[in-house]
């Protein structure tokens, strides 16, 4: 029956911080005793490793800006051959275009995560509502 | 700790959320690493074989697409773990990986119909509903039991 090789596991990291570029984070990878491999990209780095040494230098990223920095793991390893671009020709690998929308997020989650955690009382808004099918049909039969 | 399926399953926000607020994600990526490197007579990098939509028949009927059954002998498993639940509406990117609409619903109704604590939650498009969406999340989470390694 089928058996894992080794218990290797792959982080994304997403920098999406104003004090910490993604050259920083590297470096700080680069500066780990851990027996890791690295690839840098546009958006943060990816990290793949033994999952304790990955834990541990993933925690230490996001502790330079914790509310800035985020991470979720990858099920495929960096430059992974049904994954990697060089291989496929080029465009975006697949996964690329949710990451990028979310990506866009990150300044505003980054920054309700700091009020958050300075216990800002969140307001409450009033959402508006979708249009009730009576009102509308009274509207659709009124004369003008 | 809880485990805490989220949708859409690769998530980036959701999953760090969750891994934030000291609970455990359980996202699509993990699965497809154990599918890509587990050892087996279809031996990686890929092992999606013709196995998966039969193991997808607990979760969809044999008429069902066999996309959808093999994306739900996916989904399903984790789902059938899950502890509590968070799921984004609004979600315009539920395309690519994540690009199948039967699929997702049924992922949704599936999370809905178990007995869990469920988070439903649009996702935000203004500074106001980032913040509001920050915050629903995160109280969502401590809400829910830390607990021991009793499990």
């Amino acid at each position: 029956m089928a058996e894992a090789i080794e218990d290797n596991i792959t982080k994304i990291v997403v920098i999406s911080s104003d004090s910490v570029l993604p050259m920083d984070a590297a470096m700080k990878v680069y500066e780990s005793e851990d027996a890791i491999t690295i690839k840098e990209t546009c958006f943060g780095t990816m990290v793949n490793g033994p999952r304790d040494a990955v834990n541990r230098v993933v925690e230490t990223l996001r502790s330079m800006d914790r509310n800035h920095i985020f991470v979720k793991e990858r099920g495929f390893k960096p430059g992974a051959e049904v994954r990697c671009r060089a291989g496929r020709g080029g465009g975006p690998r697949p996964g690329f275009h949710f990451l990028r929308e979310e990506v866009s997020m990150l300044p505003m989650i980054g920054r309700a995560l700091d009020e958050y955690d300075a216990g800002e009382p969140l307001e409450e808004k009033e959402v508006p509502q979708k249009l009730d099918v009576s009102k509308l049909k009274k509207i659709i039969d009124s004369e003008l | 700790m809880a485990k805490v399926i989220i949708y859409p399953t690769n998530s980036l926000i959701l999953s760090d959320m969750v891994e934030r607020f000291g609970h455990e994600p359980l996202a699509m990526m993990e699965k497809i690493r154990e599918k890509i490197t587990t050892v087996g007579v279809d031996s990686p990098p890929l092992n999606i074989t013709p196995e998966g939509p039969k193991h997808g028949l607990k979760y969809a009927a044999v008429e069902v697409p066999a996309g959808v059954r093999g994306r739900m002998s996916i989904i399903g498993p984790l789902i059938d773990i899950a502890e509590a639940a968070i799921i984004v509406g609004d979600a315009s990117i539920s395309f690519g990986c994540m690009g199948c609409a039967r699929t997702n619903e049924l992922t949704k109704f599936l999370i809905r119909e178990k007995d869990i604590p469920v988070l439903e939650i649009q996702y935000p498009h203004t500074e106001e509903e980032g913040k509001a969406f920050v915050y629903n999340i995160a109280e969502f989470l401590k809400a829910l039991p830390t607990g021991g390694d009793d499990e």
